[in-house]
């Protein structure tokens, strides 16, 4: 059984916040770009720990990206920091050119992402980043479940040379990773193992995923539980060896279903061992103004959607 | 410093390398690329200090250069070629498959002397922005220079950066404008005027200065002003007065030719008209 006691609840922003502050005292070359929402983004103590090595773009996310590639010609090593809506959609082609296709050592920090940044609503809800960003040759992206692991995802996107985009929220959620982690990008954490189900989760949704494992662990289900933090590049050898072992799959994402993890989880099985799959997922929908938890729950991302989620797979699989 | 008239033979070969090179694959742009012959040769050849071998992306203690209109690559891969980046026999190679002379300038294929793709317009001028962070960072007191086309600058991305590099009094970059009143759409004023450009520039906190574009002694000599002008507490642009097509005379004063390439016979007047001088690639 997972542990789901809460003991604390943070931000994953303030996880991203911590790690750039470390990386200002470890790594000189790291420099830092924001777009006006410098406390939003916890970016404040770099800020007034490193003032010469902080850009205040102002409300201009396309010239940032564009400094931010410039930066990186230079040898620089630029974090951006905005929400995640105007992170990717908004500044796209600038990422694609002057970043991804340019192969610069960009660091595309969002926060904000999918449905629990709750009552600002839908225009700032992208649900799309995760797809946008990894149809982009070149790019890496990472998508942390809670406080610790965003803060060791920054960390060790310094040390990977080359574009990244790290996703991350605003609400407090639990913390329930090890605090002194090394994050290793691309290798997926198995929490537990199991034979029945494989349940693929990332982001907040880890946490449900827990919860729900949990759950279908008293019905009397055996549950590997793996949390894909990277989803490009893949941890492809971890999921066909789990969904081999169970015969079953689950995914779960604040994201839309069209271009998340469990469409890059669905194209790996498909080339390689067929599964069933069900995704919990946001199916082709904008969000709304609400509190995150309602809003998991209305879009079908709550645990309970995850345990239907299994069940309907695991009678898939038997039927 | 190369002199007037070693400078004008460099020039007169970048206008046969850019006609032979659109022919020879049959696209390409060769108005743009013609219109700053002479700007892109005064300032490989005489303004920046660089070392093109070995190529270094980082340019550190270099002058640095960004082209933001990418479509005038012709120009841009000639000059290189001449300036010592890397053989001109490549230029046989331009827009072909497997070439490092990609249609639009490109890293990926690792073709010494580019830093950053571009094509997409409106991206280069936050670039450069960007670089002379990095060189102010690095307490590198060597400029950076970029170009824009005119009718790119409809792109609200680089009014972004012209608003954030005035504010931020970033010195160290001199930006020039290709001013040659053309797009591909027709002529500039027609399809989105600038109604006083200059004193747009200057609102921002720029240092606006004016220069001949088709005239290598001109523009050596506002190169070298705009340097003296820079590190100044403002960003320095050059509004450079250029014609399309400059030194083909069908291709002159028509934006027509902003993107088709000369059939043979097009091509053998626009060579006659500019004699080999330093060698063909």
């Amino acid at each position: 059984m997972v542990n789901t006691e809460v003991l604390e609840k943070k931000d994953t922003r303030s996880g991203f916040g911590a790690g750039l502050l470390e990386l200002g005292r470890t790594n000189p070359e790291v420099v830092a770009l924001c777009a006006d929402l410098t406390g939003s983004l916890k970016m404040n103590a770099f800020e007034d720990e490193f003032p010469d090595r902080f850009f205040q773009a102002g409300i201009a996310e396309a010239n940032m990206i564009g400094m931010a590639a410039g930066l990186a010609t230079g040898g620089k090593i630029p974090f951006t920091g905005t929400f995640a809506n105007f992170s990717t959609g908004r500044v796209y082609d600038q990422i694609r050119q002057s970043v991804a296709y340019s192969e610069k050592n960009v660091k595309i920090c969002a926060s904000h992402a999918g449905l629990t940044l709750g009552e600002d609503g839908a225009t700032h809800q992208i649900l799309e980043d995760i797809g946008l960003m990894k149809m982009l040759p070149n790019m890496v992206v990472i998508n942390p479940c809670d406080y610790n692991q965003t803060k060791a995802a920054t960390i060790a996107i310094a040390e990977h040379h080359g574009p990244c985009y790290l996703r991350f929220g605003r609400p407090k959620w639990p913390v329930f990773t090890d605090p002194n982690q090394k994050f290793e990008i691309g290798k997926a954490w198995t929490i537990q193992e199991g034979t029945d189900v494989t349940i693929f989760a990332t982001g907040h949704l880890v946490w449900k995923a827990m919860e729900a494992a949990n759950e279908l662990e008293q019905q009397g289900l055996s549950v590997e539980l793996i949390n894909i933090h990277t989803i490009k590049p893949l941890d492809d050898a971890a999921i066909l060896k789990s969904a081999s072992k169970t015969g079953c799959v689950v995914t779960a994402e604040e994201h839309q279903m069209n271009g998340g993890l469990g469409d890059s989880v669905c194209q790996l099985l498909a080339r390689n061992t067929p599964t069933p799959v069900e995704m919990v997922a946001v199916d082709d929908q904008f969000g709304e103004s609400g509190k995150p938890e309602q809003l998991l729950d209305k879009y079908g991302l709550g645990t309970v959607d995850i345990v239907n989620a299994v069940q309907k797979v695991i009678a898939r699989k038997n039927g | 410093m190369k002199t007037v008239a070693e400078l004008n033979d460099i020039v007169k070969q970048v206008r046969r390398d850019i006609v032979r090179m659109v022919h020879a694959v049959q696209s390409g742009h060769p108005g743009g690329s013609l219109g700053c012959a002479e700007y892109f040769t005064v300032l490989y050849q005489n303004t920046m200090s660089y070392s093109a071998v070995p190529f270094n992306m980082e340019g550190k203690n270099e002058d640095v250069f960004v082209l933001s209109n990418g479509h005038i690559s012709p120009v841009f891969y000639s000059t290189l070629a001449h300036a010592g980046y890397f053989d001109k026999s490549e230029l046989a190679t331009f827009r072909k498959l497997e070439s490092r002379l990609q249609g639009h300038p490109a890293t990926e294929e690792g073709l010494p002397g580019i830093r950053i793709a571009s094509g997409s317009l409106g991206q280069g001028l936050s670039v450069a922005v960007g670089i002379a962070q990095s060189k102010k960072l690095n307490k590198d007191a060597q400029n950076v220079y970029v170009l824009m086309g005119d009718g790119e600058l409809q792109e609200g991305q680089n009014w972004e950066a012209i608003m954030y590099a005035g504010h931020n009094k970033v010195d160290n970059i001199i930006a020039t404008v290709d001013f040659n009143k053309a797009q591909i759409d027709g002529s500039t004023t027609d399809i989105m005027g600038f109604h006083e450009l200059n004193s747009k520039f200057e609102s921002f906190g720029w240092d606006v200065m004016e220069m001949d574009g088709n005239d290598v002694a001109s523009v050596t000599a506002g190169l070298e002003e705009a340097k003296q002008r820079s590190g100044n507490g403002k960003p320095v642009v050059i509004i450079m007065k250029t014609e399309m097509g400059n030194g083909v005379d069908f291709m002159m004063g028509s934006h027509k030719w902003h993107g088709i390439p000369p059939n043979d016979e097009q091509l053998a007047s626009a060579l006659d008209q500019n004699i080999s001088t330093i060698g063909d690639y």
